[in-house]
């Protein structure tokens, strides 16, 4: 078989097959390599500039670098908000031979705590090993040193200087200046995140919160060339970041920190105005808290402490809480009376210790148990008479009662440059018929001529309606803010006053009427704050107020040793100084502390005392360079 | 004595007339001067690049000269042998490589995944690897034995042969090395004359049969195919190679990066970059006219091998050397089409310039065959 097949072999014929099939293979060849060719040239020609794009965008990867937050200063300077530098020990794992050597040699330089070593072994497990990974915060200086001489020895362990918010103060003006904290995950969501590509922390409460775009700063971003890992190879482009402007308060620390020690034992709150610009000189809330704890994430423990304890140190009082005002809206009450011609300078009143609404058996007791007899408009101010303001609040009428309390400044936020405030009530028809679902009745206006029942307002608003008879009608808004300085330049920008609709009078000398009674209120031997009085060297206008915590029955007599701290009546006290020409506002409020003339009133005397015997300054512009 | 020769014929003219040969390099050695070149060149080219790619190391590329004089030795070796000898012991190699592919398939060694090397307790190795050149051999020794073009029931016989260890490889699995030595066995039936309407059904045949073949895939396999269709489906997991290649070619545009400067390449983008994938960091860093250098080179060391098979003496030779060749294409133009994304992601390197010395020795050992096929001759050679 085999032999007569090779027989049948045809050489010739064979190679020539062959030789056709191999140029066929060529050109077949050849097409193919043609057509990589062509996908090669479309990819490297015709879609270069994309993929250029892409490999660019895998090179490099933009890291941000966060901005310096501003600091915050009072008006004279002193700092309230800063960076501290904190020093911490940071590890690359990958650089260590041996972690747990390392770790126990390095214990023997720096201390180190099992929960240290605990938490950076977890973290080593969740970083990139070339990633450096924090062992140790807040290194004191010592340790630093010790470190630095033994640096040789532990090539890849570094040291790390970040900026950390401090709060040189404590809790001094705490509930103004507010804190920053970690971002958290809601923040996270809302804030923009390009410009918070690099921060970790933001403003949470205070003015850190009001004015976080200011302090924030801008970000700065590098340009990293990094593998396909992500290790960053080398920076090959930097936008430096603009760091935060700098933010002069109004606060005055030493008036705040006189503030602070007059309230003595007393929760409650004072909030000073300079009436001309609105500036707030200072803001207490007590008690106060700590803020530094929360910059890097108080401890659990620690602040469930602060939110169990029934002295409320995390509520911010001259802001948000919303005390009943008492008598110390009487001078407002007199103001409308007189500017609707319900009452004149001369009119009379006869208070027999009570007053009662035509066909109503209820009686409407006066503090002064016998009654104050005859009063007129300055008498029922000096002395807080009741029934005077009970008849006239009955005149008025409670929508036009409301609507100039509002115009003072009740019952709507004032628009304070400090983030969390709250409005407090004026009550109208409207407002018990939406929330109450009730009609008004006429005996819930007599209360409220005394600022008692559904009304309340805060120890802001309080100072703001002093603020503004002070000036003679003229509201101006709350800030306190006083100069932005740019880090860069260091020139102050300095805030202009933003002056609100004037509540304009008729005759312009019924807010002599009311300031000169005011004055009495101090300065007579009859007013109800007589007892500050020894000694001033200016003259003081003021107020008190005395709010109910609770209600007495119709017969009983309020004996404050009778009754539990907790139901004891708030002490307030409006007031502005010098009387002729006034310079500060304040209210106080001491919380169950009883009568606002003999508690309060000698709380804003000191306060008056520190600011108008000493000598503040506000920074001057034209100084700086 | 090389220059008694360069009087009157270029000493790169290998070959004055039709059955003799000139030069001292085919008398003597057995090599062939151009083809020699070429690989060298290739080789050098290789070694540039992966010194690059390997983020110049150069003990990287001390490790692949050792490979490289390895293959070349091979080459040497193999040259040395006339191709009768070949033709004679291919029987036995077929046989052989078909019984360790049975071997590797139930003890042999696992790595990456799959089973391909075989223990000897010397040396490691794939029996895959010998299948690569006996193939080609025993299509063409079963071709050779009778007239051409072959009869149907031979073509059946040579179908079997062929996809009995292509199976066996493809189950290891081994999808590059299936399809290398499948097609050095259709390249052989191809050059041996099969008829153009029986390619015609065939490849019809396949047409209609991908999908029914879609069923015996592995995963790892199906997920290659489907990558290749939709490169961008998974661009961190199976997808991110193509991807990544993709943007360093077209990154390197006309003129490249540069050597060393390619960033894909260098910043670890690029996976397999020494290996597989070191066709894109050629593209990245040399651009379209390195690759028109490249593309020349490997074109010219085509050509050559075809002309070498047409003139080469008696049936089994032609078809073993131009099998051989059309092998060697097929290196080069899925590494290429994988690369570049045209082809979906198979395991096949590119010749001389991907680091790795299995492959390589055997690439170079069927060059080596190619040599012989042209060097040994004889004056009434019937093959």
């Amino acid at each position: 078989m085999i032999d007569i097949t090779r027989v049948l072999k045809d050489p010739i014929r064979e190679a020539r097959i062959l030789r056709v099939r191999a140029i066929v293979a060529f050109v077949g060849i050849v097409c193919l390599l043609l057509a990589v060719m062509v996908r090669l040239f479309y990819l490297q020609v015709m879609k270069h500039e994309h993929f250029q794009t892409l490999s660019q965008d895998n090179r490099v990867k933009i890291v941000p670098v966060p901005p310096t937050r501003g600091l915050i200063y009072d008006r004279n300077g002193v700092p309230l908000a800063e960076n501290q530098i904190s020093f911490s020990l940071e590890v690359i794992p990958e650089q260590v031979g041996n972690l747990t050597k390392t770790l126990d040699d390095l214990s023997k330089v720096v201390d180190l705590t099992a929960i240290d070593r605990q938490r950076f072994l977890r973290l080593v497990r969740q970083h990139r090993s070339f990633d450096p990974v924090p062992l140790r915060f807040h290194l004191s200086e010592e340790e630093v040193a010790r470190f630095a001489v033994n640096r040789p020895r532990f090539p890849a362990v570094d040291i790390q200087a970040r900026l950390s918010r401090s709060y040189p103060l404590g809790p001094l003006a705490a509930h103004a200046i507010g804190y920053v904290g970690r971002i958290n995950e809601w923040e996270l969501q809302n804030l923009d995140s390009a410009s918070y590509a690099g921060s970790s922390h933001v403003g949470k409460t205070g003015v850190e919160h009001y004015y976080e775009e200011l302090l924030h700063g801008k970000v700065g971003y590098e340009q990293v060339e990094t593998n396909a890992q992500g290790r960053a190879l080398r920076v090959l482009e930097r936008t430096p970041p603009v760091a935060g402007d700098d933010l002069y308060l109004t606060l005055d620390v030493r008036l705040q920190a006189a503030a602070e020690s007059a309230l003595g034992e007393f929760n409650g709150s004072v909030v000073v105005l300079e009436p001309r610009t609105g500036a707030v000189l200072a803001l207490v809330s007590k008690p106060g808290y700590d803020p530094n704890p929360f910059v890097n994430g108080i401890a659990p423990k620690s602040y469930q402490q602060l939110q169990q304890d029934q002295n409320r140190p995390l509520f911010n009082r001259a802001l948000r809480g919303q005390y009943p005002p008492g008598s110390t809206v009487k001078p407002v009450v007199a103001l409308a009376g007189l500017q609707y011609g319900l009452i004149s300078p001369s009119k009379v009143v006869y208070c027999p210790g009570w007053y009662r609404l035509g066909g109503e058996e209820h009686k409407y007791r006066c503090w002064k148990h016998g009654g104050h007899g005859t009063v007129d408009v300055h008498r029922a101010i000096v002395e807080s008479c009741d029934v005077f303001f009970y008849d006239l609040a009955a005149n008025i009428g409670i929508d036009r009662l409301a609507d100039y309390l509002t115009r003072f400044g009740f019952g709507k936020k004032t628009g304070i440059d400090i983030s969390g405030e709250l409005g407090g009530l004026v009550p109208t028809r409207e407002w018990k018929r939406d929330n109450r679902n009730q009609t008004w009745y006429p005996g819930e206006t007599i209360i409220t001529g005394i600022g008692q029942g559904f009304m309340s307002a805060t120890p802001l608003q309080l100072a703001y309606a002093a603020a503004t008879i002070a000036n003679r009608g003229q509201p101006v808004r709350p800030r306190i803010l006083h100069a932005i300085a740019q880090p860069a330049t260091k020139v102050l920008q300095i805030q202009d006053p933003q002056r609100e609709d004037p509540v304009a009078l008729d005759k312009p000398e019924y807010w002599d009427v009311v300031t000169e009674a005011m004055t009495d209120v101090v300065h007579s031997t009859t007013g109800t704050a007589k007892h500050i009085a020894p000694g001033l060297t200016y003259h003081i206008a003021g107020k008190t107020g005395t709010a109910q915590v609770f209600g007495l029955g119709q017969e009983e007599k309020y004996v404050s040793e009778n009754i539990p701290l907790a139901l004891r009546d708030h002490a307030l006290f409006m007031a502005f100084a010098p009387a002729e020409a006034p310079t500060m506002a304040l209210a106080v409020i001491a919380e169950h502390a009883g009568h606002g003339g003999s508690m309060a009133a000698p709380v804003a005397r000191q306060v008056f005392d520190t600011y108008l015997k000493g000598s503040t300054v506000l920074p001057n512009p034209s100084t700086q360079p | 004595m090389a220059r008694q020769f360069s009087n009157n014929t270029p000493w790169f003219h290998w070959q004055g007339e039709r059955g003799e040969n000139h030069h001292f390099l085919a008398r003597l050695l057995h090599l062939d001067g151009q083809l020699l070149l070429g690989l060298c060149l290739l080789a050098g080219v290789g070694l540039v690049v992966l010194y690059s790619a390997g983020g110049q190391d150069m003990d990287l590329v001390l490790r692949q000269l050792v490979h490289l004089i390895l293959g070349f030795s091979a080459m040497g070796l193999f040259a040395q042998i006339p191709p009768q000898r070949f033709e004679r012991i291919t029987p036995w190699v077929y046989v052989l490589g078909v019984l360790l592919l049975c071997v590797v398939l139930f003890k042999g060694d696992i790595g990456k995944g799959a089973r391909r090397w075989l223990d000897l307790g010397v040396v490691r190795f794939q029996p895959s690897e010998i299948m690569k050149v006996a193939m080609p051999m025993t299509i063409a020794w079963l071709l050779a034995s009778n007239p051409l073009p072959p009869r149907p029931w031979r073509l059946l016989l040579a179908a079997v042969m062929i996809l009995l260890p292509v199976a066996l490889i493809a189950k290891q699995p081994d999808l590059g090395t299936a399809l290398l030595v499948s097609s050095s066995g259709i390249f052989a039936l191809f050059l041996g004359g099969i008829s153009w309407w029986l390619i015609g059904t065939l490849t019809t045949i396949l047409m209609v049969f991908a999908p029914v073949a879609w069923h015996f895939l592995h995963d790892y396999q199906r997920a290659r195919v489907m990558m290749f269709l939709n490169p961008e489906s998974d661009p961190l997991g199976a997808g991110y190679h193509i991807i990544q290649s993709k943007i360093a070619i077209g990154s390197g545009g006309v003129y490249g990066k540069g050597l060393f400067n390619g960033t894909q390449a260098h910043l670890d983008f690029i996976p397999e970059r020494s290996t597989d994938f070191i066709f894109a960091v050629f593209a990245e860093e040399f651009g379209l006219i390195g690759e028109c250098f490249l593309m020349t080179l490997y074109l010219s060391i085509i050509a050559r091998g075809l002309y070498l098979a047409a003139q080469a003496q008696g049936t089994f030779a032609r078809l073993l050397a131009g099998s051989i060749t059309l092998t060697f294409f097929v290196y080069v133009f899925v590494n290429l089409g994988m690369v570049s994304g045209l082809l979906p992601v198979v395991g096949v390197p590119l010749p001389l310039i991907s680091y790795g010395g299995t492959s390589l020795v055997t690439l170079m050992a069927a060059f080596g065959i190619l040599m012989s096929i042209s060097t040994h001759r004889t004056q009434n050679g019937s093959g």
